[in-house]
């Protein structure tokens, strides 16, 4: 089973522009910032939202397909979704959420609750069959959700933020709880996330999106390697510069060059990571190839690392040990030398 | 029309406060007295009271119009005032018992009841006899309120059995919906008819048949300006009497 | 505008961590508010002669009246449920242009003198109104002056009351919950039937007492339409009125049975119904 989709639609202020393509048994994290559209994705696919143009295929079934008045209704699309918060109804029994999508769906009663039985054996909520809701932990709701949408064998699983609900102290294990149940099942699974640590911990490819747009597509590995947005740089704590390179001189949009080693000139995008810039008080002699001076305008503890922000061209951040910052004596506004080796910016193509 | 709601309120307090407030020492003109008359009395009483005070210069009158039980109910619970002017004497009864109105009361009106049909009477109702024919609306007034007990003994002497659709609460109801042309007949006062203007006609009761209402009017006991308020019972009882006819009383 | 108010009994119940200390000039000023209200009940209980109130109450009239009272005021209750409940769906969920007027004429009864809507009632449904004529020539459907009559005056003065309640319970609601449903497989009729319904079920129940009650207590729109027959059209409040006029004893005694009848279901179906403790 994959699923193929372009999606666009107006959603409030902007414009959602987004392609996906997930191949069977594929686990994809959709990751952006709040207000990306991630939501909004997951509704379209849905059928919760309806789509201007393009057009959303499971496996050969349209779903959607605006050109030709195509729109199948919610109701009878083959998918499953959990929604953040989980919204189980609240006046059903456990029992009575997990049997809804079947008695929905024509099952009968009899059926319907001992298949739901069995679903809830299968994650260990047997027992709580008959509590409302309400009185669940929130490790024991987000299960409920998960079985109440697998229950009606959808062939295209939604989650919506799944751990957002839950407390930061259980988030790690219910994380691999979850995993584990989402691996059984067999579909397209397509899960959204604003947490970095959570789509990498969970899924097998990571899409990120921005401002209702593809910024990036790969394995976690790929994407935190080779941040090609702010906004994923940000999130593993990198510097990103973007420029154009040329006999391993890279000209920065928005001032600056870095010299780097064995680049292919054209667009590049350029990494340096913060633990590998060096500061000094007097101009270094010697062996960094990228000197140049900046004012720092922000210094912040983090853990046993310093943070210095520093305004130049360009503009960079250091990673640096407190007793280095002692020793320098830097303060919020000084001017310092910075340092950073040509064999430490890692440049790819744009 | 919150103004004229306001000027209404302004209106009542300085009444109020003016019959409470006028001085003991009783002269024949001037001071201002509360006259409490039932509401069908509102057309007539209000043309009285102006011509009394342009009469008298430097008297005030002031007229309550209500029900007259809903009037008897206030005096009883202590609304001050100087003369009553009732519907019917049960009501009055009820006072004098009470030991509330000073001297005896002198009947100054009488009303008589007339079957009220719209205007051309197209169910062709010729007497009280008619009104028990099937299919026909007839509304009376309720048997708590005296022209409802009028209606049935008036229906009684006449020996005819009337099954009304309803019981109205006030005989202004029931003029109303015939009017509106909800119902086709109903029993209620010549003055009623009269005031309803073209949209209805009434048809007169034989007099063997029709019952007479007697309106009393008395001076209250607490009343503060007993002289002005006795002069207004003789005007009512005298000058008052052409105006009394062309709203339809008859003369006591 | 009055959404947020009327459905009291749908509103949280007071902040439980405790009670705050009010300031002193409220203390009097609500005191006297409390006054107010109680006063005048009692007046009601000072005045009841209780020595007669047993023969007065099991009088034929009062209970005529009485079972008259209850038959109408459910039945309108139910009529309101019956349409209101769709029409305040209409107005939570569906943007239609003039909506804004369509509302302002449903709560509109709401402040319209109910005489008034009594009379309006009478030029649409009586006998030459607009609706009525054709009714009693097609139908042979007679409404002034009838039972139904009455139920139409009172369902006219009560159901805005009941849209209004369950019309603001639909707009708070989270909508989302519709959209689990239906992602479930929920057709639009499940989804209204297994989850919108018992979601709103506070402001559902909220919304019908408020009606009922209204309904119960109705008189002007009653009396000028349904006009005043013992038996047929002459509830509770109508009888009450009457008794005023030849026997205040027996109308204390009624109005005393209105009161309690309705305290009771209020302060019944609060417990039962809404949780509040």
């Amino acid at each position: 089973m994959s699923l193929q989709a372009q999606i666009r639609a107006t959603v409030g202020s902007f414009d959602l522009d987004v392609d996906l393509t997930i191949a069977p048994g594929e686990l994809v994290a959709l990751l952006g910032p709040n207000g990306a559209g991630k939501t909004s994705v997951l509704r379209a696919l849905a059928g919760l939202l309806p789509i201007d143009a393009g057009h959303i295929a499971l496996d050969g079934l349209v779903l959607d397909e605006p050109a030709i008045a195509i729109r199948l209704p919610v109701e009878q699309r083959p998918i499953g979704m959990v929604f953040q918060d989980y919204l189980l109804f609240p006046h059903l029994s456990v029992l009575e959420n997990v049997a809804f999508g079947l008695r929905s769906r024509g099952v009968g009663r009899a059926a319907a609750t001992a298949r739901a039985l069995s679903w809830l054996d299968r994650v260990g909520l047997g027992p709580e069959a008959n509590r409302k809701p309400g009185s669940l932990s929130g490790g024991q709701a987000q299960r409920v959700a998960l079985v109440r949408a697998l229950a009606t064998d959808p062939a295209l699983l939604l989650l919506d933020e799944p751990m957002a609900a839950l407390d930061v102290s259980t988030r790690v294990e219910l994380r691999r709880e979850l995993r584990q149940h989402l691996e059984s099942f067999r579909g397209v699974r397509l899960l959204v996330t604003h947490d970095p640590v959570e789509a990498m911990a969970m899924a097998d490819r990571l899409i990120v999106l921005e401002q209702g747009r593809v910024l990036q597509t790969g394995s976690p590995a790929e994407v935190t390697q080779r941040p090609r947005s702010r906004y994923v740089a940000d999130l593993v704590g990198v510097n990103l510069f973007r420029g154009t390179a040329r006999h391993d001189v890279i000209t920065i949009t928005g001032g600056g060059s870095l010299t780097a080693v064995g680049v292919t000139d054209g667009d590049v995008f350029a990494v340096v990571h913060p633990r590998t810039v060096a500061l000094y008080r007097a101009r270094p002699d010697g062996t960094p190839r990228n000197v140049w001076k900046g004012r720092a305008t922000d210094i912040d503890l983090q853990g046993d690392r310093v943070r210095v922000r520093l305004q130049g061209l360009p503009s960079i951040v250091a990673e640096v040990t407190p007793a280095a910052v002692r020793e320098l004596g830097l303060d919020r506004g000084d001017q310092v030398w910075i340092g950073v080796k040509a064999t430490e910016v890692i440049v790819y193509a744009a | 029309m919150p103004s004229r709601v306001a000027v209404g309120l302004i209106a009542m307090l300085l009444g109020a406060g003016q019959s409470a407030c006028a001085a003991p020492a009783a002269s024949t003109v001037g001071g201002s007295i509360t006259v409490f008359a039932a509401s069908s009395l509102t057309h007539a009483f209000t043309r009285i009271g102006a011509n009394f005070e342009n009469a008298h210069p430097g008297a005030v009158v002031h007229v309550t119009f209500a029900g007259s039980s809903t009037l008897a109910a206030q005096i009883e619970q202590g609304a001050i005032g100087d003369v009553f002017a009732s519907a019917d004497q049960p009501t009055m009864q009820r006072l004098v018992n009470a030991g509330l109105v000073s001297g005896s009361p002198s009947i100054f009106a009488r009303n008589r009841l007339q079957i009220v049909v719209a205007a051309g009477n197209p169910k062709h109702i010729g007497g009280l006899a008619d009104l028990s024919r099937a299919g026909l609306v007839v509304l009376l007034c309720a048997p708590a309120v005296p022209c409802g007990r009028y209606a049935i003994q008036s229906l009684r002497a006449a020996g005819v059995t009337v099954a009304p659709a309803s019981q109205e609460a006030d005989v202004k109801a029931v003029v109303s919906k015939v009017a509106l042309g909800e119902a086709d007949a109903g029993i209620v006062y010549v003055t009623d008819v009269k005031a309803a203007g073209a949209a209805v006609q009434g048809i007169d009761i034989p007099a063997r048949f029709n019952v007479t209402a007697d309106y009393p009017m008395a001076l209250l006991k607490d009343s503060q300006d007993a002289v002005l308020a006795g002069t207004f019972i003789s005007y009512v009882l005298a000058d008052g009497q052409h105006i009394l006819a062309g709203d339809g009383f008859a003369a006591p | 505008m009055a959404s947020t108010f009327w459905p009291e009994m749908a509103l949280p119940p007071p902040d439980r961590r405790g009670s705050a200390a009010a300031p002193v000039p409220f203390l009097i000023l609500a005191g006297a508010g409390v006054a107010f209200f109680v006063l005048p009940l009692l007046g009601l209980l000072v005045r009841t002669p209780w020595g007669s109130a047993r023969e007065l109450l099991t009088s034929s009239e009062a209970l005529t009246a009485l079972r008259l009272s209850l038959i109408a005021s459910l039945s309108a209750t139910a009529i309101a449920l019956l349409l209101g409940v769709p029409l305040a769906w209409i107005y939570a969920r569906v943007a239609f242009p003039g909506r804004a007027i369509c509302r302002a004429l449903t709560v509109l009864p709401m402040v319209l003198p109910p005489v008034v809507g009594g009379v309006a009632l009478l030029l649409a449904f009586g006998r030459g109104g607009l609706l009525g004529g054709w009714l009693a020539d097609v139908f042979g459907i007679h409404l002034p002056f009838t039972t139904a009559g009455a139920i139409l005056a009172e369902t006219f003065v009560a159901m805005p009351f009941l849209v209004i309640t369950v019309e603001a319970g639909l707009r708070s609601m989270d909508t989302r919950f519709e959209d689990a449903a239906r992602t479930l497989g929920a057709r639009r009729w499940t989804v209204l039937w297994r989850v919108t319904l018992p979601l709103v079920r506070p402001s559902l129940v909220a919304g019908a007492i408020l009606c009922w009650a209204r309904a119960l207590g109705e008189f002007g729109a009653t009396i000028t339409f349904a006009g005043n027959f013992p038996g047929r059209t002459q509830t509770m409040p109508l009888a009450v009125y009457l008794a005023l006029e030849t026997s205040p004893e027996s109308a204390i005694v009624l109005s005393l049975v209105l009161l309690v009848v309705s305290l009771a279901v209020l302060v019944g179906l609060r417990d039962r119904w809404l949780g509040a403790s």
